[in-house]
């Protein structure tokens, strides 16, 4: 077991032979971190080199999910603005605003890039948006507070989470339907999919859990407790999670825990559980799978994590509740 | 069966019939009927606009009904339904007939906005479990609980203990007691007592209050001479009735805080609540009523959850299996955390929210107060000091 608060002391103290560790598969990392904020119309910069804020980007107002598009532009989601900031990280400048509906949290793209799926909150609905017009092509009603958007790899069919069901809709893209329902753990947050595509792995907030749908059937075919020693379950809350490009490896942030959990998606077990900030909400890996950025909703700060060492090396501070992140080197 | 002339009934089918491309015919739906007091004393239109903290903001069906609209999806796609009637009493006679009805009626749940009393007599009228939505008082939990009777209003003392651990967080440890004329204030100061001693508070004095305009009374109605001879950290007042206690603040002698039934208040919910997903909640019922979502809202939303929460744990039933659900399966009410019915008292443990009516200050329990199995058990009465003695 890791000591962390060592760790933490360790790198308050700038101990050089760890900070080495950490910045010496920094120097691969050229590039820029951008961080959501909720309260802040603004995305913050994140150095990768040095893990400092290099500076900010104003926005749309309650900036959510954040995603690099297929033609390597930023794209926001802004709850409040009702819209999508498309922003050039080359300028650092705003390119145009998409109209998202009402209420949009998180969405995803076609794999041609052409469609947004964006979830509409409020409404309870999913809508289909040109990316190119901003017209809206389709709305599909859901359950209510529809969260995480995920779209196959071959781009047909679309998987939409609602907290307030506990489902996560299945929805034929082509015909816009929703073709199954499939019952998960409490609040299903956000979803990612083994790289084979065989498997879509959920994260149930109040459920302390992960569950494992199968492609194939749509049926869940496991389901994964998350734990942390000292910690009751209903403190682990999980959200946010990624999976490394060879499958091998899930990252899930454990929210209110103020962990990250490492885990062997063969397995199905968590390997290493690291201590981040508080409300550990959204995790993003960077290219080259060394760090992991895990952003922390109630301590407005991002945690640098060194994968391969399974240990913090830096708390950078952001905007105000932060939401999510992206990298772009 | 016959209805009593008083009681208008309302159907309501929150069912899976016009799913797109799934004809599917739900299974005999969940019956529930919601029994509330017409007219209600504390609906009156006056009482309404002043928007009392803590007092309801609207007819409890409301909230239910939301409820019931949103977890229409979860319903259709166990193939389960909900079909909720309205009735309304006007005693507690006409509450008991009106539960009995809704029991012949093949009724499979209850729900209560009623008195105290007149829930008592509707639990005992009937086989079936009954939800307490509308009344916090503390012998529905403790003397007077029943076995098939659960509350998703937060008690006196869960709210009591809330605003205790608060003041002891802050380290504000003498209070000055305020306490009201009627009988529900001279009950609830007891109960304030109780959470006052459990928490380590000290209560510098209790002084009765008195509205009144009398200047022979002034010593029972002047905030600056009720306040005035005693050092305390915070006022704490206990009004039911809330037009004392909201011209409190500011008024006293010493510069302190007012908390209680007017200040720093302990409820259950507030529009204004940020986190966990609560805005959308908020916003959701806004809609569908044009009014602000408030703790008594949230009581009879939550109730709807349960009822949805249990159809869905068994879409075909059979009632006992129902039962068994809706005092089991874990709710999800917004506040962050599953909620459950405490296997002792019938009780959702749930936080509980700090407001000043403006937003919402803190939460309770409140962070650093420890509890062997739950946090959330620090609020109300916990299992060991055995309250209540009935069996479930």
């Amino acid at each position: 077991m890791i000591d962390v608060r060592k760790v933490a002391r360790a790198v308050a103290g700038a101990a050089l032979p760890l900070l080495g560790l950490g910045l010496g598969t920094a120097a691969s990392a050229q590039g820029t971190a951008y961080v959501s904020s909720e309260k802040d119309p603004a995305i913050t910069l994140i150095d990768l080199a040095t893990l400092s804020v290099k500076g900010t980007i104003p926005t749309c107002n309650r900036g959510r999910h954040i995603q690099v598009t297929t033609d390597r532009l930023i794209m926001l989601a802004c709850s409040e603005s009702n819209a999508a900031d498309v922003i050039d990280p080359a300028t650092g400048k705003s390119l145009r605003r998409i109209p998202l509906g009402d209420e949009p949290e998180a969405f995803d793209l076609s794999p041609d890039g052409k469609t947004i799926y964006v979830s509409n909150e409020d409404e309870g609905a999913v809508s289909f948006i040109d990316a190119a017009s901003g017209k809206r092509l389709k709305s599909i009603k859901v359950g209510k507070e529809p969260e995480g958007v995920k779209v196959s790899a071959d781009g047909k069919t679309l998987y939409v989470t609602s907290e307030a069901a506990s489902l996560v809709h299945v929805i034929d893209i082509d015909s816009g339907t929703v073709v199954k329902n499939v019952k998960v753990g409490k609040r299903p947050r956000r979803m990612a999919l083994t790289p084979d595509g065989k498997e879509l792995w959920v994260t149930n907030e109040l459920d302390a859990s992960v569950s494992i749908i199968a492609i194939a059937t749509h049926t869940v075919v496991g389901s994964l407790k998350l734990e942390v020693k000292g910690a009751r379950s209903e403190d682990i809350t999980p959200v946010g999670i990624q999976i490394s490009r060879d499958g091998s490896r899930a990252f899930v942030a454990l929210g209110r825990a103020n962990h990250v959990a490492f885990i062997d998606v063969a397995q199905r077990k968590v390997t290493h559980l690291v201590l981040v900030g508080k409300r550990a909400w959204n995790v993003t890996l960077d290219k080259a799978e060394a760090r992991l950025y895990v952003v922390n909703g109630l301590s407005d700060d991002v945690t640098v994590v060194d994968v391969a060492a399974a240990r913090p090396i830096k708390s950078v501070p952001v905007g105000r509740v932060p939401y999510g992140l992206v990298v772009v080197e | 069966m016959k209805r009593r002339a008083c009681s208008v009934g309302v159907a309501l089918l929150f069912a899976a019939l016009t799913a797109a491309g799934q004809a599917a015919v739900a299974a005999a739906p969940l019956k529930a009927t919601l029994v509330s007091r017409q007219p209600d004393p504390r609906l009156e239109r006056a009482r309404l606009e002043r928007q009392f903290l803590g007092h309801p903001g609207g007819p409890a069906s409301e909230g239910v009904e939301v409820a019931l609209d949103e977890g229409q999806f979860e319903l259709q796609a166990a193939d389960a339904a909900v079909a909720l009637t309205k009735q309304s009493a006007d005693s507690l006679e006409a509450a008991r007939a009106a539960a009995q009805a809704a029991e012949k009626a093949g009724a499979a749940v209850l729900l209560t906005d009623l008195p105290a009393e007149w829930t008592l007599a509707v639990v005992d009228a009937v086989k079936l479990p009954v939800i307490n939505i509308g009344d916090a008082s503390d012998r529905l939990r403790e003397q007077d609980c029943r076995a098939r009777l659960l509350h998703t209003m937060p008690s006196e003392r869960m709210r009591a203990d809330a605003l205790a651990q608060t003041l002891v967080s802050r380290k504000w440890m003498k209070v000055l007691l305020l306490v009201g004329p009627g009988a529900q204030d001279q009950s609830r100061a007891v109960t304030v007592q109780a959470s006052l001693k459990r928490y380590g508070l000290q209560v510098v004095a209790t002084r009765p209050f008195k509205l009144s305009a009398d200047p022979r009374e002034r010593d029972l109605a002047n905030p600056l001479l009720l306040t005035a001879g005693s050092a305390y950290d915070a006022v704490w007042v206990v009004d039911s009735d809330g037009e004392f206690a909201r011209a409190l603040p500011y008024r006293t002698v010493l510069p302190r805080p007012v908390v209680g039934d007017a200040g720093l208040v302990a409820l259950a919910w507030h529009a204004q609540f940020e986190r966990y997903g609560a805005p959308q909640v908020s916003r959701r019922f806004a809609k569908a009523t044009g009014r602000p979502m408030t703790a008594s809202d949230w009581s009879a939303w939550l109730a709807g959850k349960a009822l949805v929460a249990a159809a869905v744990a068994a879409p075909k039933g059979p009632a006992a299996t129902w039962a068994q659900a809706l005092a089991k399966t874990p709710l999800d009410g917004s506040k962050g955390v599953s909620l459950t019915f405490r296997p002792w008292d019938g009780q959702l443990r749930q936080p509980v929210l700090l407001s000043d009516g403006q937003g919402v200050v803190s939460q309770a329990p409140v962070e650093g107060v420890l509890h062997p199995s739950n946090a959330l058990d620090t609020l109300g009465a916990d299992a060991g000091e055995q309250k209540c003695k009935t069996t479930r």
